[in-house]
């Protein structure tokens, strides 16, 4: 049996409206026989009356909505059709959502599942990863799964935590990344990054579908010239483990920080300000980022593969910083 | 009404005073209005969205003066611990929003509480949800009251309109006829009030509250006033023409509703007088209550803004 990391966000979903009564989905075009824009949850309408319900287009609404009956009592999740639109909801998410547990004491509990990252004609406007524009917001979790058991395993745990969670889904990996199972003997919990492989020259931190290409750099470089790279799998990029980046680099001597979203102020910016501060005596070399290139999105995608980091450009990335 | 007037004006001789950190907002003007929203819920059951000028709809609900008071002074003991001030405590709990200050953003949460109560099976519940005729301009705003509409839900959305966002006229502000037509576009059923007039805004929130509550779906009431005071107390409102202030010098809401009552005979001259004595003392010991508090220390504040943290290892 093969499954995919949205079969593993569907089935997170199911088992969730199965075992809690306070949960229920909204977003667009998720109801009914259509199942939202990806399919996630496709045929969830029909098992679970009254639960999984459509809304208008109105993402700032949308989000509001799930906040006040968070305060309620209820578990939402909400669905956002492409994470770039989750901009408009960004001021729910960010000034209320996250606010609200330091201001009144009260946590929010509400998932917002974006689906993120780039493919292939996506463009401008259905290809960004927005992790950093809400994580930047005090009070928010920002999970990013890499790996079909962790889209299973981080839904099902973003929805017991009881503050906002930001669930950035990629939608390459959504029917590109399978495995035999989504279930793991031992799953981490939120707030631990992963050693996706071990490696000895230089430790290469990434994040969602940027995790494959590193993996895939990893093996190229293995094979082409002897350098091994140790991966770490960010999973979530807030909270950051910190301290599990430190011990990478604390082996390796050497950081490489992957990330598909722009450059200015992103993720990799602060993985390196840590480490650059918290380790800067564990370097053996300049801590250096792969982002993606800082101009919008490019529809074409001869464009766009160049746009968007490539395992090539981490490899590439890898001999330079090994080099030093 | 008397009770938010005795308040706010304590509030305001506080602010003058250098007492309070930030801005003062009274509602002087919307005591009729706000008062008149708040008599038709049930705290713990019903949902109130008030915000900046529903002091009165506030008491109306149930809500004492103590906690608006020690949000004001920034107590550590009110229930935003002097992290939140003004107007922006709310409790959820009860069916109030603690909102931000970004207009129109608590009308979806407001939208979203009546659901929950619709999911849990709760019946003969309404939600009172307070804009102006500023918010009406807003995204938020207009995003919301279509879901509300799509969803049927039991919400009386009250647009007062006091004549001023701030500085800005309604001419400048929307140019449709009348903010009744945004109510009418929605798919609302619409209502209007002179909110100066007490037992007249008494009678259409009456109305309007029941029939949400009666599953006719969401009410659109237009309540017309004109802002008497400044948008905060740092301001004169020197932009209100002379004239417009003449027309309503009259038709402060407290007075009217004074004359009214005892016009029919609720309440006597001397019960008037009692009640405005008991406000007087409520309010004293609030205020007085609020500033002997301690305030927030920086050394022992929690400096988390969540819940829930991750294990260490």
């Amino acid at each position: 049996m093969s499954v995919t990391y949205i079969d593993a966000i569907h089935q997170a979903m199911a088992e969730l409206l199965a075992e809690d009564e306070k949960v229920f989905l909204y977003g667009e075009d998720i109801a009914g026989k259509f199942g939202g824009a990806f399919k996630a949850t496709k045929g969830l309408a029909e098992q679970f009356p009254g639960r999984v319900l459509n809304a208008p287009i109105a993402e700032d609404a949308i989000m509001g909505l799930a906040i006040g009956a968070a305060l309620s009592g209820m578990k939402p999740i909400v669905e956002m059709q492409f994470a770039d639109f989750g901009t408009l909801a960004q001021n729910q998410l960010g000034n209320n959502a996250a606010a609200h547990y330091y201001r009144t004491g009260i946590p929010v509990n509400v998932t917002l599942r974006m689906p993120c990252g780039g493919t292939p004609g996506g463009g401008p406007y259905h290809s960004q990863s927005v992790e950093a524009l809400f994580a930047h917001y005090p009070g928010v979790h920002v999970l990013c799964p890499a790996t079909v058991a962790d889209a299973y395993y981080m839904l099902k745990q973003a929805v017991q935590i009881p503050d906002p969670v930001v669930f950035m889904e990629h939608k390459f990996l959504y029917r590109w990344l399978k495995a035999d199972t989504w279930v793991d003997a031992d799953p981490l919990p939120i707030g631990r990054a992963r050693i996706a492989r071990p490696g000895r020259h230089a430790t290469v931190v990434a994040f969602s579908a940027m995790v494959p290409e590193a993996l895939k750099a990893a093996d190229e470089l293995a094979a082409n010239s002897g350098y091994s790279l140790e991966v770490v799998d960010l999973r979530s990029v807030k909270p950051l483990d910190t301290d599990t980046i430190l011990a990478s680099v604390a082996r390796t001597g050497r950081l490489l920080v992957v990330s598909e979203d722009f450059p200015w102020g992103g993720v990799a910016a602060e993985v390196i300000a840590r480490v650059a501060s918290q380790g800067f005596h564990l370097l053996d070399a300049p801590p250096l980022r792969v982002t993606s290139k800082d101009t919008p999105i490019p529809y074409h995608p001869n464009l766009w593969k160049a746009h968007r980091p490539h395992s090539n450009h981490i490899v590439e990335a890898a001999r330079y910083l090994i080099s030093l | 009404m008397e009770m938010a007037r005795a308040f706010e004006t304590k509030l305001s001789a506080l602010y003058k005073a250098g007492k309070i950190f930030g801005g003062v907002f009274i509602g002087r003007g919307h005591e009729a209005i706000a008062a008149c929203e708040g008599v038709y819920l049930q705290k713990g059951h019903d949902v109130y969205t008030p915000f900046i000028r529903e002091q009165a709809g506030r008491c109306a609900w149930g809500d004492s003066v103590l906690d608006s008071a020690q949000c004001y002074l920034g107590s550590a003991r009110g229930i935003m611990r002097g992290r939140e001030g003004n107007v922006h405590w709310g409790k959820p709990h009860e069916g109030t929003v603690a909102t931000i200050s970004h207009l129109g953003a608590a009308v979806s949460v407001a939208a979203g509480m009546l659901m929950a109560r619709r999911m849990q099976g709760k019946t003969n519940f309404a939600g009172v949800i307070c804009i102006g005729d500023g918010t009406t301009s807003v995204g938020s705003t207009h995003e919301a009251c279509n879901l509300i509409a799509v969803e049927k839900l039991p919400a009386v959305i009250v647009v007062t309109n006091n004549q001023f966002a701030y500085s800005t006229p309604n001419s400048q502000e929307f140019a449709c006829r009348s903010l009744m037509d945004r109510g009418v576009g929605y798919g609302m059923a619409t209502h209007e009030c002179d909110g100066t007039d007490f037992l007249q805004t008494l009678q259409v929130m009456g109305r309007a509250i029941a029939a949400a509550r009666a599953g006719e779906g969401p009410q659109w009431v237009v309540a017309n006033t004109l802002r008497m005071c400044g948008h905060g107390e740092h301001d004169d409102a020197a932009y209100i023409p002379q004239e417009l202030k003449k027309q309503y010098a009259d038709r402060d809401p407290l007075a009217v509703a004074r004359r009214q009552v005892q016009e029919q005979g609720w309440l006597t001259a001397e019960d008037i007088a009692t009640i405005q004595a008991e406000c007087a003392e409520e309010v004293q010991q609030a205020m007085a209550q609020a500033q002997k508090e301690p305030a927030p220390n920086p050394a022992t504040e929690d400096w988390s803004a969540t819940s829930w943290k991750p294990t260490r290892y």
